[in-house]
């Protein structure tokens, strides 16, 4: 039974962990918390429900109409609500921040508006499957939630950290107008990085779907507070911080049902991240000596 | 001293606009059922072999945003009386008046009807809040008053002129659990309740009484919150503990979920939830995993049964809708009503509260129904079940 919770933990711990990825890798760059981020999250799982259960077609068509929605959604949040903002002589430094607030506001009112109010059913076969080790079932889902998770930390490390663009995308990060200075094609850079991580989010979003078959205008909220607190916890920017953040918040509210109270399952697991800040005030891989602006 | 006297200005303002809306909506409409100019001497007409004609005073939301509760029941209330007065044995003159589903405007109207229109009972009102100054103010005047959708507690405590014929969720929920306790032989039992809902926490207040009463072991309870979307942990949990039944005090947007997940787990045991979870959209967002529901209602409109079925048909060719469970508690209503005054055999309050107070047995479309000595419902809800795909009779 216990082997069981630790499984349910590490799927909810990977799916935070997906969604915590694209929140840092906008934060890394540009210093901006996404706050629409949960909402494109919750796009991708609408456009799940669309394509398996409306239009019947199979999982793996659900997946690319995800990844392409919530692409262009990342595109037009860039160019029509950051992008403006930019570098503008007397924007404060918290009006990207309003502006993406404002995003997820409009989002979640035209899911609501297009999908209805209420729980959606997001029905595939694929999410029956299941088998037997011993006496526990694993399902295939919470294989393959954890494997893209890993999949794409590791990914996403190896692109930042060996690729050029990745090494473009740090300098960025470092400093904008160096990097322009420096030959860097600091707008692209950009754009390319909001989308990517939305097309993360756009991921978790029919992962979500298929694990806990759940699909509701407002289902981006909490995950998106949670994706926060994950980033803090784990250190802002860093991607290996955004899942072993993740996976220790998924794993500590999976626990706390198993060995207490489930109605104190939210209150518990952020005790322990303001406890974990208390000792590592700059999260668990967070550089010490790092100064913001 | 500015402040004060510019609020002074716009309370009077608010206070005769208020009086206004209560006058212009003060129309009385009146459904003929007499043709007789009513007040004849009740003994006489009660030898004479004529039917006791008896003005009736109906309280409901007509308009504002309960109006919908409004038409249902009166809807249901016409076309009783329409029947009512076809069978020829009493003559019920509906007086409706409208409340707009606010406490000061209900008991007006009410006092408008138990002063000036004189009736001899009153119907109504909608929402247990209108019916806490309502009732009161009847009990006080000795006017019968039957509330046909206030389900909250206390309601005919209020005094001895107050009864309902509306089951409380503390009724409703007790039937299902017992037929299922019944129907699989349970012996122990889970509890899962969202903590943040009043609605789902009284829920599961009365459940856990009922299962410590039933003497059935509970296994576990777990809580859950609004919109939560992953119920693995405590699922898991509950399937580890292997109880023969799951009562579930949630809404429907949150139990399909539950019972979904459930099953995906290969949790098989039934189901037990409460009127936030007695809704077809269940069906919709859970599919197959919500068979094995088991819910208590006061109406089905789907039941076999010759006087429902007659019942439908006929709402439903008058009024172009199915009726709701409003429609079918206000028609109830008043063929209990008229039972009574049949017996009382006058148009007298105090008689037809007597004779109300008597009904035993009545064999209306809710089922067989009597009043306690309080004056609530005593009846059987009807349990029922998802079975392939829509709810059906538990057996």
């Amino acid at each position: 039974m216990i082997l069981e919770q630790l499984i349910n933990g590490i799927t909810l711990g990977s799916i935070y962990a997906i969604v915590a990825l694209g929140y840092t890798l906008v934060f890394g760059v540009l210093d901006i918390l996404n706050m629409a981020h949960g909402e494109i999250f919750m796009f991708g799982a609408f456009m799940g429900v669309l394509v398996t259960n409306t239009l019947k077609m199979p999982l793996i068509v659900a997946f690319l109409v995800a990844i392409g929605v919530t692409a262009i959604l990342g595109f037009l949040l860039e160019t029509l609500a950051l992008r403006p903002l930019r570098g503008k002589k007397g924007v404060s430094h918290l009006a990207p921040l309003i502006s993406t607030i404002g995003v997820s506001i409009f989002l979640e009112n035209l899911a609501h508006h297009f999908f209805g109010a209420g729980n959606h059913p997001f029905r595939t076969s694929f999410s029956e499957m299941s088998f037997q080790i011993g006496s526990i079932t694993i399902y295939a889902v919470q294989l393959v939630i954890f494997v893209i998770a890993v999949l794409l930390m590791v990914g996403l490390s190896f692109w930042l950290s060996k690729t050029k663009a990745g090494k473009a995308l740090r300098a960025c990060a470092e400093s904008l107008e160096a990097a322009s200075i420096l030959g860097v094609n600091t707008k692209k850079m950009i754009t390319t990085t909001v989308i990517i991580a939305s097309v993360m989010g756009g991921i978790a979003g029919v992962l979500v779907g298929m694990a806990f078959n759940s699909v509701s205008p407002q289902m981006g909220l909490s995950m998106g507070l949670k994706g926060l607190a994950i980033i803090i916890l784990g250190g802002m920017g860093n991607v290996k911080g955004a899942m072993a953040g993740g996976l220790i918040l998924g794993l500590a509210e999976t626990l706390v049902v198993v060995f207490g109270e489930s109605g104190y399952r939210d209150a518990i697991a952020f005790a322990l991240i303001i406890i974990i800040l208390l000792v590592r005030p700059q999260g668990l891989f967070g550089k010490a000596s790092e100064a913001r602006r | 001293m500015r402040k004060f006297s510019k609020g002074l200005i716009s309370l009077v303002a608010v206070t005769s606009l208020l009086g206004v809306t209560a006058c212009g909506g003060g129309g009385t409409s009146s459904e003929a059922g007499s043709t007789a100019g009513g007040e004849k001497p009740a003994a006489e007409s009660a030898a004479s072999g004529e039917a006791v004609s008896v003005n009736v005073g109906v309280v409901s939301i007509l308009t504002g945003s309960g109006a919908g509760y409004g038409e249902a029941i009166t809807n249901g209330l016409k076309l009783a009386n329409k029947e009512i007065t076809e069978q020829g044995k009493v003559k019920m003159n509906l007086l409706i008046e409208d409340s707009a589903g606010k406490q000061e405007q209900a008991l007006s109207s009410a006092q408008k009807l138990m002063n000036s229109d004189n009736v001899s009972v009153i119907i109504g009102p909608t929402l247990s809040t209108e019916m806490n100054v309502v009732g009161p103010e009847a009990d006080m005047n000795g006017v019968p008053i039957i509330g046909t959708s206030t389900t909250a507690q206390g309601i005919p405590q209020i005094g001895d002129y107050v009864f309902r014929n509306s089951i409380p969720e503390s009724m409703a929920i007790p039937a299902s659990i017992d037929a299922a306790v019944k129907a699989y032989d349970v012996k122990k039992v889970a509890i899962i309740y969202g903590n943040d809902d009043v609605f789902t926490k009284s829920g599961f207040d009365t459940m856990k009484a009922v299962a410590e009463e039933k003497g059935l072991e509970i296994t576990t309870i777990e809580e859950f919150q609004k919109g939560q979307a992953d119920y693995n942990a405590q699922l898991t949990k509950i399937k580890g503990t292997n109880p023969d039944l799951i009562l579930a005090s949630a809404l429907y947007n949150e139990g399909a979920v539950i019972m979904s997940q459930a099953r995906k787990m290969g949790i098989t045991a039934p189901f037990v939830g409460g009127n936030g979870f007695n809704s077809p959209e269940v069906i919709k967002i859970a599919g197959d995993a919500a068979e094995g529901l088991i819910v208590a209602t006061p109406w089905f409109g789907d039941k076999p049964d010759e006087k429902v079925q007659a019942f439908v048909e006929k709402y439903t060719a008058e009024y172009g809708k199915a009726p709701d469970q409003f429609a079918a508690q206000a028609y109830d209503a008043l063929y209990v009503l008229a039972d009574a005054i049949e017996r009382a055999g006058s148009d007298d309050r105090d008689a037809i509260r007597d004779a109300l107070a008597e009904t035993k047995g009545f064999n209306g479309i809710l089922g067989e129904m009597s009043f306690d000595e309080e004056g609530d419902i005593v009846m059987d809800p009807t349990v029922l079940t998802i079975k392939d795909g829509k709810f059906q009779l538990f057996q």
